[in-house]
């Protein structure tokens, strides 16, 4: 049972630690918001292990557990196979984690709980690196981003989870950006009322790990859906839905020149950037078309 | 007691089916059992009430596993061979939010090289990671000792999840005979699931592994060995109660001929059986051979290994497992640390059964026949590794100088 030592406003506590600038702790508040009580939580280790808690202290209201870097989808599918048996179909069961525990290690079970339409809501929120540990390159990482692993700058294209996830036919998945929060609410009340698995992909920029002024995380979000590095758009019953046309679409200097992470990226890799979002974008309108 | 003819797979499935299950999650990774295969049949049958979550591997079992029974339902699955070692991880976080979970265990050789057949590579590998290992000796037992399990995991102070090994084909594809209880019998004896301690309820708040700071992990550490040490007790009650209830007598440590025995061999699982067989050859040629066997390996019950073999003078443990790189294979380890400062006899480890050698009755022995020749004193040692072929080192592409 839990005491209070600080009775929060929402599901969780005030004074969690993620770094200045940095906007993870809006989607826990907003998630939670609108899940309710009557929901159970799964983050793994890295940045959203931060609402877990420490110790004997928890930093959310809901129940939850902090699983291992790959298996997010699996306990979380454990929990709502728990739940139907014991006939409690009011229960949401939520995992949250980060880019790297989800396009990387953690792939494989979200593949399987995809697969088998498990009722659970997965988020991604993507900071595209592995954050917490010192900015290390995942598979989410752009093209031309330094990490500490890609010091030189990453040679290949990021994963696209949305389209890997629309290839599994979830019911409902979506994009959002801590950019827009009215329509990243509005996906997740949409999520919360579908039965099946439903899966939440957000943007989520780090001033630590793209090296920005931290004052700065809203605009460089925006600036990405403005070019195309990020596009909003939702995915239900096989049918997808685009956002509002990026007003500079294919136009990656701007995003590129707003943060240190790509300080080394060569002319040439700026406009192939650029192609890809723009390619990409016209690939998902077509998409939608259909 | 209805009477029914199992292969052990389907004596593990039974003893499931018999706890009635909420949720099922399994995978087939090779090499594994026929025990999914025959769970998912049970499901679709009627037989078991359970969700079955065909999820897409072994870790993802566990995962499924921890994630259901925390809700309050008992959970099944079963595993073997490199699929133990795919779950290592997650059997870590079963035992540390004290999940008790009861799994299956064939025991089949870890790779490389490739192998489908038994040895204890796999568990043995796991014997640190926080569960309760049985080890069956025959197909009953299986049944048996699964029973046993749901008790002795889910126990009050105990709390630990039990792994209940069995031999690769030696037991796993062995039909036997196999006095089964009836469905209320069992359960008035396994009991509904209870859930204690840590569980996922939006009634009753709690975050469950969370970052635990020095000043603490120690002592969750401590409440883990004291769940061991009380498991240790409780399984002597629990088989107490399953005697009286059922009359089949289980062991924590089984002595075969051990009260005036001059050399003995300790051995676990399967291979028990051929060593009790050439025990009694031995006995009727009058030599005092005896032979003890490890049923519960965790936690090992040191107090009962040194009391049985406190008269002995020659011991040989065989180990069904490599220990590459160890003194000796770690059943001998184990047996040896129980056994210094007792002022007992001398201790030696053999190695054998490695993926799927029999370890038959001249297997055997041979090795009381190294035992003798210490005993008599015409051997100061034995031979670690048995029935090794003579051109050990020159299959495939080694070549060494020696």
């Amino acid at each position: 049972m839990l005491t209070y030592k600080v009775q929060p406003k929402g599901a969780v506590s005030p004074g969690i630690s993620t770094c200045q600038g940095c906007m993870i702790d809006v989607i826990f508040r907003n998630v939670l918001e609108i899940m309710g009580d009557d929901t159970v939580l799964v983050v793994p280790p890295g940045c959203a292990a931060q609402f877990s808690g420490t110790g004997p202290e928890a930093s959310v209201t809901v129940p939850g557990i902090q699983g291992n870097l790959e298996n997010s989808a699996a306990i979380a599918s454990g929990i709502a196979n728990g739940f139907k048996h014991q006939g409690n179909d009011h229960t949401k069961v939520v995992a949250i984690a980060g880019d790297g525990g989800t396009v990387d290690i953690g792939l494989q079970s979200l593949s399987g709980a995809m697969e088998r339409n498990e009722n659970i809501l997965y988020i991604c929120y993507d900071n595209e690196a592995y954050m917490n540990t010192g900015i290390q390159g995942s598979s989410s990482t752009p093209l031309a981003a330094s990490t500490t692993t890609t010091p030189a700058g990453k040679k290949v294209y990021n994963k696209d989870l949305i389209q890997i996830v629309m290839a599994h036919h979830v019911p409902y998945a979506a994009t959002a950006s801590i950019a827009n929060i009215p329509d990243l609410r509005k996906k997740v009340q949409k999520a919360r009322d579908i039965v099946g698995c439903r899966v939440l992909h957000i943007m989520s920029p780090c001033p630590t790990g793209w090296g920005y002024p931290s004052g700065k995380t809203v605009e460089v979000a925006r600036e990405a859906i403005n070019c195309g590095a990020w596009v909003l758009l939702e995915y239900e019953n096989g049918k997808v839905t685009l956002g509002r046309e990026p007003s500079e679409l294919g136009k990656a200097e701007k995003y590129f020149s707003m943060q240190k992470r790509f300080k080394g990226a060569s002319e040439e890799e700026i406009a192939a950037a650029g192609r890809h979002f723009a390619e990409r974008y016209e690939y998902l309108k077509k998409l939608s078309a259909i | 007691m209805p009477v029914k003819m199992f292969d052990g797979n389907g004596a593990a499935v039974e003893a499931i089916r018999l706890a009635r299950p909420g949720v099922i999650a399994a995978y087939p990774i090779t090499p594994q059992s026929s025990i999914a295969e025959h769970l998912a049949d049970e499901v679709a049958n009627g037989n078991i009430d359970a969700e079955y979550v065909r999820v897409e591997s072994e870790h993802s079992a566990m995962s499924v596993s921890i994630g259901a029974q925390l809700t309050g339902v008992r959970v099944a699955t079963a595993t073997a061979s490199v699929g133990l070692a795919l779950m290592h991880e997650v059997c870590g976080v079963a035992a540390g939010c004290r999940v008790p979970i009861v799994m299956p265990v064939v025991n089949r050789s870890l790779v490389a090289p490739w192998s489908l057949w038994c040895d204890h590579s796999d568990t043995m590998a796991e014997r640190d990671t926080g569960w309760l290992q049985f080890y069956c000796a025959t197909v009953q037992e299986i049944l048996d000792l699964t029973l046993c399990a749901y008790r002795i995991s889910e126990h009050e102070e105990v709390l630990t999840p039990s792994m209940v090994c069995f031999d690769g084909f030696y037991l796993s594809h062995s039909m036997q005979r196999v006095d089964t209880p009836t469905d209320e019998e069992a359960w008035d004896f396994v009991k509904p699931y209870v859930r204690r301690n840590m569980y996922l309820d939006p009634q009753d708040v709690m975050f469950i592994n969370d970052l635990c700071p020095t000043v603490e992990h120690t002592e969750m550490k401590y409440q883990q060995m004291m769940g061991f040490r009380r498991a240790a007790e409780v399984a002597k009650d629990v088989f107490a109660e399953y005697k009286q209830k059922f009359g089949r007598e289980l062991h924590t440590v089984e002595s075969y001929m051990l009260d005036d025995a001059d050399v003995a061999v300790v051995t676990i699982g399967s291979m028990s059986g051929t060593g009790k067989y050439v025990v009694n050859q031995l006995r009727e040629k009058g030599i005092k051979a005896g032979l003890l066997r490890i049923c519960m390996f965790r936690p090992f019950p040191a107090e009962e290994v040194r009391e049985a073999l406190k008269n002995v003078k020659v011991i040989g443990v065989v180990d069904r497992s490599s220990g590459l790189g160890a003194a000796q294979g770690p059943v001998c380890s184990e047996v040896k640390a129980a056994l210094y400062g007792a002022g007992v006899g001398k201790v030696f480890g053999f190695v054998g059964g490695i993926a799927g050698r029999d370890i038959s009755d001249g297997s055997f022995r041979k090795i009381f026949g190294e035992l003798l020749d210490v005993y008599e004193g015409k051997a100061d040692d034995c031979n670690t590794w048995f029935d090794v072929r003579d051109d050990a080192m020159n299959i495939r592409e080694v070549e060494m100088p020696c």
